[in-house]
This record gives C-alpha cells, sequence and structure tokens, in this order.
C-alpha cells in the first residue's frame, strides 16, 4: 500500500512545568499494525490524546490520509483508552448505542452492527444486562466492541489486553488481527513487548518525551544483531584455542550434553563455526540469539537517560 | 450539535427513567398537600388539641361574675367559696388556675401549681382588660349601644396605583409568593446543580469520559448534561405543579364544602375571647372579609408574567451554577474532595437567601435589594421575592440581561477549565491549579 495513514511531525506539547513531547516526529503507514512502546510517563498517552484530538498540540502538525487532522476524521477514528469504563447503570446494549451514535453511526445501522458483534463475541444475552454486574473482562470485550463497531479507518488501541484473561486476550487479539487484514491501520500502546513482537510492524519508541528508536521491527531487530549464536552439543569437552573463529561467552555441561554462548568474530560466519566444530563433536543445536523488543527496550530507554 | 442533542437525551431520559425521578415527582406534591391539610387541620383544631386549662374564679369585686367566657381553651368557672379556701383547696381542687379578683380590682392574681404559660396569662387578661374597660365606660355613662359601635374594629385597605389604575396592594400574598418562588429557586439550584457535578464525577471516575471525548468536544459534553439536567429539572416542576394545582383543586373543593364551616366557627370563637363585646356574627363578617381580599389579591398578581420570571431566572440561575457545579466535578476524584471548592458556590446562594428572606422582603425597593437583584450570581433569589410587589420593567431588562452575560461568562470559564479537569486523574486540585488549568491553550 505504501501511503502514509499518520504522519507526525514535530509535535511539541508542553504542560505547565513538564514537555510531554518534544519535537516528534514519526509516519505510520497505511494498513499496518503500528507499536508506540515507551515506559510509564514517556509521552504515548499524550501523542494518542493528539491523534484523537483530545488535546492540541503547541507546536507541529499531525496528518490524517495526507489531510491536516480536522474534526471530521473523529468518525474515522477508534479509540481504546487505557483509562477505560462505561457508565456503570446503563444497559449494555443502550450504552454501546449511545457510544456508536456519537461516533456518527445512525441508529438502524448502529444496531445491524451491535447485533453482529454480540453474536460473533457470543455476547447476545449480554443486551440488557447492566455494567455494574459485568465482571471486568466482559465489560472489556463491550468497551472493545464500542471501540471497532463504527469500522474505523484507525484504530488507537491504548494496552487493550489488560484486563483480560488468556483465553479472551486471544479472542480479541485474533479480531485486531482481522480488522487488520480487513484494512485499518492499528496503533498499538503497550508495554508488553511480547506482543509486540508477535503483532507489531513497526514500532516507535518513546521516552522521556523523545522518539528514541522507530522503524519496522524486522530491521530494528537486525541492527541490534551482534552475531551471538547459541549451540548445543554432545561430545568430549572442547577446550576452545585461538583457532576458534569465535569467543567463548558462558558454557554449561549437563552429562556430557554442552551448552556454549558464543560470540562470532569479526568478518566470519555461523558457516565457519559449524564447520570448525563438525569433526570435532555432535551438534544438536544451532541458534542465532537476536536481541528480544523487550531487552531492546531496556537497553535502550537506560543507553538514553 | 446532533451530537449535543444525543447527550441530552442520554442525561435526561437515563434520569427521568429513574425510579426515584417518579416517586420524587408523585410524592412531593403529596407529602406537601398532607403537610397543608395537616397544617390546616391542626391550626382549626387547635383548641381541641391542646388541654382546656380549667380556671377557678374568685370575683370579690362582682365586676366579672358571668362575664368571662369560656373559649376552647380556657374555662372559667365561678367559685363560690372565699379567697382563702380556694387557694389552700387549689392542688386538690382539679383546677389548673386559680383567678383571684380583689374587691378593689387592684392585684389581680392567678395561681397555678405549674408556671402559668405565657399565652393564658395574656389571655385571660386581656379578656379582664376588655370587661373592664367596657364596664367602667358603661358606669361612666356611655350607652352600650355606642359602645358596641366604638368597638367595631377597623381593617386597611391597601391600595397601590399604577399607571393601569387602583389595584389591591395586599403585601402578604405577594410576601408568600416572593418568599415560595425564591426558596424554590434557591433548592433547586442545589438539587440540579449538584446532580451536574455528580454527573461529572461519575463520568470522570468510571473513565469514560476518555472515550466519550474522543467522539465530542468536553464542552458539547458539559453542556449537554447541563442542558439535559436542567430539562430535568423542568419536568419536575411541570409536573409539581400540575400536580398540586390537581391535588389542590380535588382536596380543595373537598376542604372547602366540609370544614368552612368548622373553620369561621372557630375563627369566631376566638374573636369571641379578645373581644368579648363583640357578637359572633360581627367577627365572621370581619373574618369573611378578609378571605375575599386574599382571593382578590392573589388575583391581582400576573400568574403568567409571575411564572415566567421563575422559570427564566431558574433556567439562567442553574446554567449558571451548574457550569461551576461541572467545573468543581471536572476537579476532583470523588465526591468527598468537593467540599473544599464549595463555598464560591454555598456563599452567594446561602447569603442571598438569608438576606432576601431577612430584609428584600421588607425592602423589596431598597438599594441594597436593587442591587442583589442585578448582580447574577446573587439576582435569580433576589429578584424573585421583588417580582411579586413590582419591578420597573427596566430594571428587570437589566437583570435578565445580566443574568445571561452572567451565565455565558461562568460556561466559557467553566469549559476551560473542565477541559483539563476531566483528564486529570489522581491529582489533587487546588484553586491555583485550577486557574492553571483555565490558562490552558486548547
Amino acid at each position: 500500500m505504501g501511503t502514509n495513514m499518520i504522519s507526525i511531525r514535530h509535535i511539541v506539547k508542553q504542560y505547565a512545568s513538564q514537555r510531554a513531547l518534544d519535537n516528534v516526529s514519526m509516519e505510520i503507514e497505511r494498513g499496518t499494525v503500528f507499536g508506540l512502546l515507551g515506559p510509564n510517563g514517556a509521552g504515548k498517552t499524550s501523542l494518542i490524546r493528539i491523534i484523537n484530538q483530545i488535546t492540541a498540540p503547541d507546536s507541529g502538525e499531525i496528518l490524517f490520509n495526507r489531510e491536516k487532522l480536522n474534526q471530521k476524521h473523529i468518525e474515522r477514528i477508534g479509540y481504546l483508552p487505557e483509562e477505560r469504563g462505561l457508565y456503570k447503570k446503563m444497559k449494555i446494549g443502550e450504552q454501546i448505542l449511545y457510544l456508536a451514535r456519537l461516533k456518527g453511526l445512525d441508529k438502524q445501522e448502529a444496531m445491524r452492527r451491535i447485533k453482529y458483534w454480540f453474536v460473533k463475541l457470543e455476547i447476545e444475552s449480554w443486551w440488557d444486562k447492566k455494567v455494574e454486574d459485568l465482571s471486568k473482562g466482559m465489560q472489556q470485550k463491550v468497551q472493545f466492541v464500542a471501540t471497532v463497531l463504527h469500522e474505523p479507518e484507525l484504530l488507537i488501541l491504548d494496552e487493550p489486553f489488560t484486563g483480560f484473561d488468556p483465553v479472551n486476550a486471544e479472542i480479541i487479539k485474533n479480531e485486531i488481527l482481522e480488522l487488520n487484514k480487513k484494512g485499518a491501520t492499528i496503533i498499538f500502546s503497550t508495554h508488553r513487548m511480547e506482543s509486540v513482537e508477535e503483532l507489531c510492524d513497526s514500532i516507535a519508541l518513546l521516552n522521556l518525551s523523545h522518539k528514541i528508536l522507530n522503524g519496522k521491527v524486522k530491521d530494528i531487530r537486525n541492527t541490534y544483531r551482534n552475531g551471538t549464536y547459541l549451540l548445543e552439543y554432545e561430545g568430549d569437552h572442547l577446550a576452545f584455542n585461538g583457532s576458534a573463529p569465535f569467543t567463548l561467552l558462558s558454557e554449561t555441561n549437563h552429562e556430557g550434553s554442552y551448552q556454549v554462548k558464543v560470540k562470532i568474530q569479526d568478518g566470519k560466519k555461523v558457516n565457519d563455526v559449524l564447520h570448525y566444530l563438525l569433526p570435532l563433536v555432535t551438534i544438536n543445536r544451532v541458534e542465532e540469539i537476536v536481541p528480544t523488543m523487550n531487552e531492546i527496550f531496556i537497553q535502550t530507554v537506560s543507553k538514553s537517560k | 450539535m446532533n451530537k449535543i442533542w444525543l447527550i441530552i437525551q442520554r442525561e435526561y431520559i437515563s434520569r427521568v427513567k429513574k425510579k426515584s425521578f417518579l416517586v420524587m415527582t408523585f410524592l412531593v406534591p403529596v407529602l406537601s398537600m398532607g403537610m397543608m391539610a395537616l397544617i390546616i387541620y391542626l391550626v382549626a383544631k387547635q383548641d381541641d388539641l391542646c388541654d382546656k386549662k380549667k380556671v377557678e374564679v374568685v370575683d370579690e369585686s362582682g365586676m366579672f361574675r358571668n362575664k368571662l367566657k369560656s373559649s376552647g381553651s380556657i374555662e372559667y368557672s365561678y367559685s363560690a367559696d372565699n379567697y382563702a379556701t380556694a387557694k389552700a383547696g387549689l392542688l386538690k381542687s382539679g383546677y389548673d388556675y386559680l383567678l383571684y379578683v380583689p374587691g378593689s380590682i387592684t392585684g389581680v392574681q392567678l395561681f397555678s401549681e405549674k408556671k402559668a404559660s405565657a399565652l393564658t396569662i395574656q389571655n385571660i387578661q386581656s379578656a379582664l382588660s376588655d370587661i373592664a374597660q367596657s364596664q367602667r365606660l358603661v358606669s361612666a355613662g356611655i350607652d352600650t349601644a355606642v359602645l358596641a359601635k366604638a368597638q367595631r374594629p377597623i381593617t386597611l385597605d391597601a391600595k397601590q396605583i399604577t399607571e393601569s389604575g387602583e389595584k389591591d396592594a395586599q403585601t402578604y400574598v405577594a410576601y408568600a409568593i416572593g418568599f415560595i418562588s425564591a426558596f424554590l429557586i434557591y433548592m433547586s439550584l442545589f438539587i440540579y446543580g449538584a446532580q451536574v457535578m455528580r454527573g461529572v464525577i461519575e463520568e470522570k471516575v468510571s473513565r469514560i469520559v476518555e472515550v466519550i471525548i474522543s467522539s465530542v468536544k468536553p464542552f458539547q459534553l458539559m453542556l449537554g448534561k447541563i442542558i439535559g439536567i436542567g430539562l430535568v429539572g423542568l419536568t419536575q416542576f411541570v409536573l409539581w405543579i400540575a400536580l398540586s394545582l390537581a391535588l389542590s383543586t380535588v382536596a380543595g373543593t373537598v376542604m372547602m364544602s366540609k370544614s368552612t364551616g368548622n373553620i369561621t366557627e372557630q375563627v369566631a370563637k376566638s374573636q369571641g375571647v379578645s373581644s368579648a363585646q363583640l357578637s359572633q356574627a360581627s367577627a365572621t363578617q370581619v373574618q369573611e372579609n378578609g378571605t375575599a381580599k386574599i382571593m382578590k389579591s392573589i388575583e391581582s398578581i400576573p400568574v403568567a408574567y409571575t411564572i415566567f420570571c421563575f422559570l427564566f431566572y431558574f433556567l439562567t440561575g442553574y446554567m449558571l451554577y451548574s457550569a461551576i457545579f461541572a467545573m468543581v466535578g471536572s476537579a476532583v476524584d470523588n465526591e468527598t474532595e468537593t467540599q473544599q471548592f464549595m463555598l464560591p458556590i454555598t456563599l452567594p446562594l446561602v447569603f442571598t437567601f438569608i438576606i432576601s428572606m431577612n430584609f428584600i422582603i421588607n425592602n423589596p425597593d431598597s438599594s441594597l435589594s436593587i442591587w442583589l437583584s442585578m448582580i447574577p450570581f446573587t439576582s435569580p433569589i433576589a429578584m424573585m421575592i421583588r417580582i411579586p410587589f413590582g419591578v420597573p420593567a427596566w430594571q428587570l431588562a437589566i437583570s435578565m440581561m445580566l443574568m445571561i452575560l452572567g451565565f455565558l461568562f461562568t460556561t466559557w470559564v467553566a469549559a476551560r477549565v473542565y477541559r483539563v479537569g476531566i483528564l486529570m486523574y489522581g491529582k489533587k486540585a487546588s484553586y491555583r491549579e485550577l486557574a492553571k488549568w483555565f490558562m490552558y491553550k486548547e
């Protein structure tokens, strides 16, 4: 697709004594899942609120589909805030209908879609229930339906999996991916790095109101490769000497089965390592250790301090 | 605009559908009617309800013999005993009081086991005085017919001269209408304003506010809530007025046919005590005149005009204060934290209410009254007190204009604080903080 859904350009947002966003720019490609990451207080929520037009930036601009962001875009965005909630005393059905109509859907269309989602998520019987009678996880499901009901082009999900049990988290994850497949662009804000690797195409990492890392997940992980491999083999104990094309980082021995971490010397390849080892031992496992997003996250954040 | 309408609908319907709304709507008129009926009943039956005081009279002068008339609350009986025996036997005689009139009529004494109530003393005293006065006049040679004529009381007929002619100027009806409408506005500003505040806190605490303001502007949400709850208030008032009218017509016809006789009789009796010489018939006459006058002066109050002013000041006053209530609600995380911000709301309201009930109602045209009925924060109450007494058109016009400007101003200020406040979780707000939020750019 290649076109940008959202272009964020030089956004600055200042609260009384504290700068929430300092000259932050990023591009979010149409049809991708974009991870907005960062520790608490990094400025994620501020940025999301600006995209939702809940607050306005002090300077800088945001383009939605190459148009300057304005009121009419509100109906094309779905937002699931981290701090979420529903009217406790209002019936579920009426509540979703109300929220959908605030997003500009007319009553009949909204009803039709609510029924579709209620059947899909197997919550048809909840229509007349009040929110206060539902468990936290059930409320989250209702809230998710309210967020996606108007079929937004851009879906902004702030920590969407908190409060879900693993089964329901899986259901919601699959719904998100399905919406993405149908063409929705998704901005996904989280600290949970496992889900980032699984879901996101690109990420931006914010820390202390600055963007400190941005790009495709694959590319970022590639740049963080440093030639570390995990090897498992059986055989005699090897005393690596200068002729080995790697340096030993760690070694464990379990009844003649060895597990070692090695760092390949500059200019050498994993094939050279195998070549060196093949005549000496029986190799069971060779695996490149690519830093996880979690490690990259921690490493980058602590470096930027 | 369409979205504000949705918000208004939700705020309105969710409240009107509540059981408590229905209960309040039907219970309040029934209760207030019931209370009125009870008061009328108690007043009518006052004498029967309190114990009859038995007074034994020892009259050495002979002046009062058979002239003190027993009434509902006091029963006189003349003793054949002399003073000393009666006094000695009082505690065992079954009488509550012993009234002793010496031959010289100086040093009249009243004895009792318990302390005599002020009312009883007053009643007996005035009965004695009336009789003594008439007696003395008669013994001075005045004809009893002349005397009866001389004692006929005079009633004052107050008239007001306006450009459209003369009209009755009975102030007690204006007094009552001013009092009731000012009190209703005072109460409703608190009741419905607090509902706005609670609604804002509910949205903030349940965190739904962020979902909603990703669809509508905070200002729309605030205004929709204020208007929606305002309409609930209006509905309640209209229903109350309609129900009260219906109930009072029904109750009125029943009560009138049944108890008019009783009341007049009762009134006549009490009149009989204070001016023993007056005949029952003329006492009734006076009372009927009074009732007719009240009816006439109620008719002299322009109903439509008063109701219009009441609804205008209720709505604008409500808008003005509920905006501030909404602002307070946006600044806090729960209802207990609202205390520190309530002073700017309660102070002008309570101040005006107290001044109104004690000063304005007695001096509706003084310069303080005029000023208070101009300032938007105080005018809903102060002006409603003045309106039944008649307010010059130019004053009303200025006051209403200032009222509209006033609520536009508070709504504007409140909206600026509100838009920031509703997104501030877990932060203890102070007045300084609110000022800072107000200054934030969009």
